[in-house]
């Protein structure tokens, strides 16, 4: 390129070259997302050393005879192996899930403020998963579970699409209606499931664990029956990223460009509920996740699908493992709900971008 | 010499009829001009040129095969369409809009190609946008933005290109940049449509119209005919006057019918 439209492309309100946003977005990130694992492992009723968990996970995941267990007591590693790391994973697993719905739904519905929690399908992932839970399939064969949650939350976001939809177009503000709606029945239909089928003082603890989430007594079983569904979801979310972009500027847009539109609105609805559906069988109802990780991450690398995917995963992940961190050691021993931290935290962190972005533009 | 020609085309919406049984036919190397009134049909027949919108009876045909009979992206590759208005509350670079028109060239994962580099470059320039590449879309101005998405059209490098209202946002200076690239692109082979309500435009730079109201075209002869005064008055409902420039180009003058009524009124 000539010099010429470089120095004319430096005016106030260009943006710096988006792959230079993307590199100063991953450096910052990336660590970020180690400390929190590490610090999610350490923290804790019982802290524990960096060296020790180093130590753990060494003897865990190299090959046998690589390092020896000397040194190591059995309990530090029953703590860190059986107990802090799955958590962790799950919680990285959720966070990643959350917000790669969110993006897929801001960008399907082209609105920032689009979130699994809002159009249904977190409630209808509750639902199937409590459906699965009360009708005891889970004991049969616990990948059901999750299973049973992603049905759940791709029916909710049907139903909502069909009563929003009329003549083949579905105008937001209706949408957000219909799933508000659809999602407030659903979620009474959980809690009177769960109330009809439980004894007595478990009602409370199992519908306060679906409704506002948790990763307690999170295991390793809890990893499996999630992160293969959300490795899928991401993988199938990534393949789809352009259609994305395109049907963000509009389906006759889209359509004009060579989007198959139907067909694509199906699969990304159907990614997006595989993800909320893994993230809702494992750790209930988390919202703002959704809302808050896209529209922050999409501040820092533009709204690209094709970064904007991956960089909302990873800091994602992030900010669940902080936020469940910080649900387990504000008022220790009692646990605040996942999901009213999430809210606490990012309610505030949402007000705060959102001034700094009007602060700069009045500030050109 | 590929055509796109719609055969007695009918296209219902929402339970009601809104564009009855049109024939068009597109050659290349012309810049067809679609007028008529609001509410006549001229976006709804871009449309379905397009093969966005389907329609109820008869059918649209590029090159001799009903477009419902080619894969979605080998018809994008070929025909291009600018829809009317759209704004956008995500900031994607004018860059990144550019680059969506190489979408039907692309495979779902490969990266870009010199090809498709040459051709964004090119719509940068040729639409005067080349110093706003960095800009958020949603930071311009109507008319910047206007010219991103007729760039974007053009990334697409198509035979056919539909463009609706392209010159409702813009200035004088970049209205008329717009339609000379129009001429221009026409002149190199490529077939442009232009639904528009600048009749003046029309009258100096398209080289054949379409007269559209109520959902059908108007059959009336040659374009000399369709943008007769007389003619225009019927369809407008005003009163029209042709003039002429010193250099010969042709002026329309309008003025509301309500007019000369309240004149007669009170004289």
């Amino acid at each position: 390129m000539s010099t010429q439209v470089d120095v004319r492309s430096m005016s106030s309100r260009s943006l710096p070259r988006p792959r230079l946003r993307i590199g100063i977005f991953y450096v910052t990130v990336l660590p970020l997302l180690a400390l929190s694992v590490l610090a999610g492992i350490a923290i804790g009723s019982t802290p524990i050393g960096w060296r020790t968990i180093l130590r753990v996970l060494e003897l865990k995941m190299l090959p046998s005879g690589w390092t020896d267990a000397a040194g190591l007591n059995q309990a530090d590693i029953v703590i860190v192996w059986l107990i802090r790391v799955p958590r962790v994973v799950v919680a990285a697993c959720v966070g990643a899930a959350l917000s790669a719905a969110g993006v897929i739904m801001q960008a399907l519905l082209r609105n920032p403020l689009a979130e699994p929690g809002l159009v249904g399908a977190g409630s209808g992932a509750v639902l199937g998963a409590v459906i699965a839970f009360v009708a005891g399939w889970s004991g049969h064969s616990v990948v059901l579970l999750p299973i049973a949650a992603i049905v759940g939350a791709l029916l909710a976001l049907i139903l909502v699409y069909g009563v929003a939809t009329r003549g083949g177009i579905t105008p937001v503000a209706t949408l957000l209606l219909a799933g508000i709606a659809v999602g407030s029945l659903l979620t009474a239909v959980s809690s009177l499931l769960l109330s009809l089928n439980i004894v007595d003082w478990q009602i409370g603890q199992e519908i306060v664990f679906w409704m506002m989430g948790g990763l307690d007594a999170r295991t390793w079983t809890h990893v499996w029956l999630c992160a293969p569904f959300v490795l899928l979801g991401l993988v199938a979310a990534m393949s789809q990223s352009r259609d994305l972009d395109l049907l963000q500027q509009g389906e006759e847009t889209a359509a004009s460009l060579g989007v198959e539109i139907e067909a694509s609105k199906r699969m990304l609805t159907f990614i997006a509920a595989l993800l909320t559906g893994a993230a809702v069988a494992v750790a209930g109802m988390i919202g703002f996740v959704g809302l808050i990780v896209p529209h922050a991450v999409r501040m820092m690398v533009g709204p690209s699908n094709r970064t904007l995917l991956p960089a909302s995963a990873t800091a994602g992940a992030a900010f669940l493992i902080l936020c469940d961190l910080a649900a387990r050691t504000i008022h220790p021993p009692i646990e605040i709900r996942l999901g009213v931290v999430t809210a606490l935290f990012g309610g505030p962190f949402f007000i705060a971008l959102l001034l700094r972005r009007s602060w700069e533009a009045s500030a050109r | 010499m590929s055509t796109l020609e719609a055969r007695q085309i009918s296209v219902h919406r929402g339970g009601r009829g809104i564009l009855h049984q049109a024939s068009v036919s597109l050659v290349p190397g012309e810049l067809r001009a679609v007028v008529g009134p609001n509410g006549g049909g001229k976006s709804t027949l871009l449309r379905a040129l397009a093969g966005i919108w389907p329609v109820a009876a008869g059918d649209v045909w590029l090159d001799g095969k009903p477009i419902t009979k080619y894969p979605r992206k080998e018809l994008a590759r070929r025909i291009a369409y600018v829809p009317q208005e759209q704004r956008l509350d995500f900031a994607f670079t004018v860059e990144q809009i550019v680059a969506m028109g190489r979408y039907p060239h692309r495979g779902r994962f490969s990266r870009e190609s010199e090809q498709d580099r040459r051709a964004i470059e090119l719509s940068l320039e040729r639409c005067d946008i080349v110093h706003l590449r960095r800009r958020p879309v949603n930071t311009l101005s109507g008319g910047e933005h206007q010219r991103v998405l007729i760039a974007r059209s053009l990334a697409v490098e198509p035979q056919f290109i539909l463009l609706d209202e392209p010159t409702a946002n813009l200035d004088v200076e970049h209205s008329l940049e717009i339609l000379e690239l129009c001429r221009v692109l026409a002149c190199g082979g490529q077939s442009v449509v232009l639904a528009t309500h600048d009749l003046n435009a029309v009258a100096r730079y398209a080289t054949s119209v379409v007269l559209m109201q109520g959902g059908q075209l108007t059959d009336g002869g040659g374009d000399q005919q369709l943008l007769d005064p007389r003619n225009l008055e019927k369809v407008f409902g005003i009163r029209a006057e042709l003039l002429s420039t010193t250099d010969g180009q042709p002026v329309y003058v309008f003025h509301r019918r309500s007019e000369t009524d309240s004149e007669t009124k009170f004289n």
